[in-house]
């Protein structure tokens, strides 16, 4: 077992006082960054990228620079889901699947045992990754490399039938508002031919549409609207504040086992690839949702839909460090501006940096460990104090919540526009909350639907218009036969049941 | 004016939403012809996929107008009535004007004093606060946001006069 | 300049002591310098920004701070639309890629660099020929003689972008050779990379920097570089290789050359002053050790004009990739 050894002298590296220190200074600003939508990991760990250079220079100086800025990243995948329970607006973008279970949850009352679930699941997702990092990051940096346009394609597929026949609603209405969702996908350059699409000469449409502004919008300010049609104030103000709702909830969360193994799977996979963090949480939910017990019960404020994107979430977010650290190919923003931070610091992310700085490399997967156990005390013991954000009367918390979201809306590409752009999504998300159009679909379409079409279209140019490319291995064909059964599902258990039940009438 | 009554019902809410994705779809639909929207030598097109999604709109949206047309009695129930209107609109209007103020052609007071002021606004209108306890809230949450976003992150958010006195432009 | 800190230290103690007595000094920013990349997180443009911010900040070469924004919109228009209607604002600046040239002519969004006031040239970035180290190929000929044997299309080249630099390179390969590629475009020259290693791809014309890392691990095998002279640097990087060692094109029979310009510009209608300042800013990051190690891993053409040699050099690289992108039939209508 070498790597246990190794592990241990990255342990030996990362327990001093002085990196403790650094831990809890990161994970709490972390928390911080993630809970403004304003704010992302990316933008805590540029701003202190320079403040690590003249540490970096000391001897395993370089350890204690990725220890801080990686606990920032821990901190802020943690401090996503605050809002999103609490008043249904997303911190970052992978916590919009939370919002679906978790703000219901808030609503009656159980804020506390919401944000514990979260926060539980997000250290399980992340352990699980670490532990895979640890023992087999070979073979997993192997897999990674075998993924090409037509497998990305085939991932996003299946992400998207884990998701499909989701809302109850009309099935016209989720056709439209998936549509949609892709139409303002494709607006901007397009990726293949370098055209523009849809952006009709308007120069604040060249940038296309970003997620984040869609989702402030439709989830955050669409939700205050309606909350305000019922008077003055939030629902579920009633949470308990003391500490014992996390034991309790902890005594409920090992019955969810197999959806958090399911969930840190797909996390996994999703980070390695990289796929990325949100597709990933959206992926566990619609999993989780289709093969639970309850799963019809979704939506409606289950602990187990908290479980499920969360446990994905992090483990995703935490597996995508792997590809950066042994491909050089960032997963996810963060990991791009922590990329630059090691080409400062003279380390070469890369094949060879696991053999060239085995130090530097333990050291920051033992922080992994610690890190996270250090996020999880630090949040755990906020619950109370993050529940009772609720109890603020609302028209004091309502203007500091629409603040947060016209700044939030802003930094995503510093125009005002998009402030303009995130209430017109505010007035859609209202209007599609009363006429029942499911904004879910919409959320997934945009986020996933250009990544999508580029993979497919990168797919035909390689094979030269041919379909068949996406059977064209054992891997490929596997991950889209899965999606297609998955797709198909619902008609073909009914025909099932149909044959099952004339079969019952005969026998009868 | 009865805060029970109507303002929309239901049928009209519908059509005028399903309308304007149809116009909608539309609109992508003609973009592609400029792009192309067939399934060229080396698969799709720019506008292949647009083209498709646009017609998707069209069909559904207009589905739905044929379904909204004949709800019957659900149709006629309201979308949203007078009262709950009026709560939406004021909150909705002093958000108009606070994005309004923050940056405009003529005038941006910038972020920071925008949302002190509408803060303030919120808590004295619809809150009915006290000023003592309503200027310690919006200027402290004002300063608080200056602090993270100006001198901590170095984002750079719309800034006005008030902040120009103090040397940030 | 030997010490480059201390003596900026010193020039800047002066300068603040002076400007008290005449006003009238030299310009100095006052507020915080927000630095453009007109590209994503990650590239070669956003990495080199974040090295300068990063070597600024270390340094104290500024009295204000500086941050790095990336504006990667539509290619790059987002950020030099962004610019251009920030007319004579000394408080902002932008560092560009090939796209400067390319965004224009492929998309029809209205700017042009002469839209901007040109500050220095910092480096120009040099573009590789890449093959899976499993190949047999050894020299460009080879590859190139294998690709017109194989047929048209059924050779992958992948590539950051659509009508942007490594897709102009490859066109110019295939004018030059005859031979025939498929191009694949990607969102990053890492990931183009990583595809190669994956042999989802055959070829691609990355850029060291984003290379480098699979070369030394063996799992990439470069081929040649395109460019009039080799790479000066001599120190191995992998056990029996330099960049010194890799060939220029044109020695491989393969006449095809490109680089891309790393410089920075700022909004039209500035100062003299306030472009010097920038200048002599930048002036001193050259002189700092981080960055001649960065130029050295990233294995940059270290030519760095300024003044009206930088403008010039900008006005031909304009008419060039005007000419291959007319080659190419890369032009938006009306172009």
């Amino acid at each position: 077992m070498q790597e246990i050894q190794s592990l241990m002298g990255g342990f030996a590296v990362a327990m001093s006082w002085f990196n403790l220190m650094l831990m809890f200074a990161g994970v709490s600003l972390g928390v911080l960054i993630g809970v403004l939508p304003g704010l992302g990991g990316a933008n805590g760990v540029a701003i202190l990228l320079p403040l690590t250079f003249s540490m970096a220079q000391q001897p395993g100086g370089a350890t204690s620079a990725i220890i801080l800025l990686s606990c920032i990243y821990w901190g802020a995948l943690f401090g996503g889901a605050i809002t999103s329970i609490l008043f249904n607006i997303p911190g970052e973008p992978w916590s919009v699947a939370t919002t679906f279970d978790g703000y219901p949850l808030a609503q009656k009352g159980r804020a506390g045992a919401a944000l514990t679930s979260a926060f539980t699941s997000s250290f399980v997702g992340a352990l699980v990754a670490v532990i895979l990092i640890t023992f087999i990051s070979p073979i997993i940096a192997r897999f990674a490399l075998r993924f090409g346009p037509p497998e990305f394609f085939s991932v996003y597929l299946l992400t998207f039938s884990a998701f499909v026949g989701m809302s109850k609603g009309s099935p016209l209405k989720t056709i439209v508002a998936m549509m949609t969702g892709f139409a303002l996908a494709a607006v901007g350059i397009d990726t293949v031919t370098g055209q523009l699409r849809l952006t009709f000469e308007i120069q604040q449409l060249l940038k296309g549409f970003d997620f984040l502004i869609a989702v402030i919008g439709l989830f955050g300010i669409g939700e205050i609207l309606l909350t305000i049609e019922e008077g003055l104030e939030f629902r579920g103000t009633k949470a308990k504040l003391n500490l014992r709702v996390v034991l309790e909830t902890w005594k409920e969360l090992p019955r969810y086992w197999k959806t958090s193994v399911r969930s840190a799977a797909v996390g996994c996979m999703m980070g390695i690839v990289p796929g990325g963090a949100t597709p990933a949480s959206f992926m566990a939910y619609g999993l989780a949702k289709k093969m639970s017990r309850d799963g019809e019960e979704f939506g409606t404020g289950k602990v187990e839909g908290v479980v499920a994107p969360e446990t994905a979430a992090h483990a995703a977010g935490t597996s995508a460090l792997l590809p950066m650290l042994t491909l050089g190919v960032p997963g996810s923003p963060t990991a791009a501006v922590l990329l630059g931070g090691l080409l400062i610091w003279g380390l070469q992310p890369g094949p060879l940096l696991f053999l060239e700085k085995p130090d530097f490399v333990w050291g920051l997967i033992a922080s992994m460990y610690l890190g996270n156990i250090v996020g999880l005390i630090v949040v755990l013991t906020c619950v109370p104090l993050f529940a009772s954000i609720l109890r603020i009367p609302f028209s004091i918390i309502a203007p500091v919540i629409l603040v947060i979201c016209a700044i939030g809306a802003y930094t995503v590409h510093n125009s005002i526009f998009d402030v303009w752009l995130m209430l017109v999504f505010g007035v859609l998300g209202y209007v599609f909350k009363k006429l029942d159009y499911p904004m879910a679909p919409l959320v997934l379409a945009l986020v996933l639907g250009d990544r999508a079409e580029d993979a497919f279209r990168q797919s035909m140019l390689g094979s030269q218009g041919d379909l068949g490319i996406f059977f064209s291995n054992p891997l490929v064909g596997t991950i889209t036969g899965a999606s297609l059964l998955l797709l198909f599902w619902p008609l073909l258990s009914r025909l099932v049941a149909i044959a099952r039940g004339r079969n019952g009438n005969a026998a009868g | 004016m009865d805060d029970r009554k109507a303002v929309a019902s239901v049928r009209v809410a519908e059509l005028v939403m399903a309308g304007i994705f149809l116009a909608f779809g539309a609109l992508v639909m003609w973009d592609t012809r400029r792009l192309g929207a067939s399934w060229g030598d080396d698969g799709p097109q720019a506008g292949y996929f647009p083209f498709y999604i646009g017609l998707f709109i069209v069909a559904s949206s207009a589905m739905i107008i044929f379904k909204a047309l004949n709800l019957g009695d659900k149709g006629r129930a309201a979308f949203v009535e007078w009262g709950q209107l009026r709560m939406v609109l004021l909150v909705m209007a002093p958000t108009v004007v606070y994005v309004a103020l923050i940056a405009n052609p003529w005038y941006g007071l910038g972020i920071y004093v925008a949302s002190a002021i509408y803060i303030a606004f919120f808590m004295w209108y619809l809150g009915k606060y006290s000023w003592p306890r309503i200027l310690p809230v919006s200027l402290g949450v004002a300063v608080f946001f200056f602090l993270m976003f100006e001198i901590w992150f170095k984002v750079p958010l719309p800034k006005g006069p008030v902040e120009a006195l103090f040397g940030y432009t | 300049m030997n010490r480059p800190a201390a003596k900026s230290l010193l020039a800047a103690v002066v300068a603040s002591a002076l400007s008290v007595l005449s006003p009238a000094l030299a310009w100095e920013p006052t507020k915080t310098v927000e630095f453009i990349v007109p590209a994503g997180t990650g590239g070669g443009a956003d990495q080199m920004a974040r090295l300068i911010q990063g070597i600024i900040a270390k340094n104290g070469l500024m009295k204000e701070s500086m941050v790095v924004v990336n504006k990667g919109g539509g290619a790059g228009a987002e950020g030099f639309l962004e610019v251009k209607s920030a007319k004579g604002d000394p408080h902002k600046i932008i560092i560009t890629l090939s796209n400067t040239f390319t965004t224009p002519l492929a998309t029809g969004v209205p700017f042009s660099w002469k839209d901007l006031t040109p500050v220095r040239m910092l480096a120009l970035d040099q573009f590789v020929l890449w093959v899976n180290a499993e190949t047999p190929y050894k020299n460009a000929k080879d590859y190139v003689e294998a690709v017109k044997k194989a047929g048209p299309g059924k050779m992958k080249m992948g590539g950051t972008g659509s009508k942007q630099e490594d897709q102009i390179i490859t066109v110019a390969l295939e004018k030059q050779t005859g031979a025939k590629f498929t191009y694949i475009p990607y969102k990053g020259g890492g990931a183009v990379a990583t595809q190669l290693v994956g042999k989802h791809i055959d070829s691609s014309v990355n850029n060291p920097i984003e290379a480098v890392a699979q070369w030394r691990a063996g799992n990439l095998r470069p081929l040649c570089v395109f460019d009039d002279t080799r790479m000066p640097y001599k120190e191995k990087v992998t056990k029996d290789m330099a960049w010194n060692d890799i060939p220029t094109c044109k020695e491989s029979g393969v006449n095809t050359d490109y680089v891309m310009l790393r410089g920075i510009f700022m909004p039209g209608g500035v100062t003299p002053d306030q472009v010097k300042y920038y200048v002599d800013l930048l002036e001193k990051v050259r002189q700092t050790p981080e960055w001649k190690k960065f130029m050295e891993d990233g294995a940059f053409n270290q030519t760095a004009l300024t003044g009206k040699e930088y403008a010039d050099w900008v006005a031909k690289a304009d008419q060039l990739h005007y000419g291959l992108m007319k080659e190419a039939g890369f032009l938006a209508a009306g172009k």
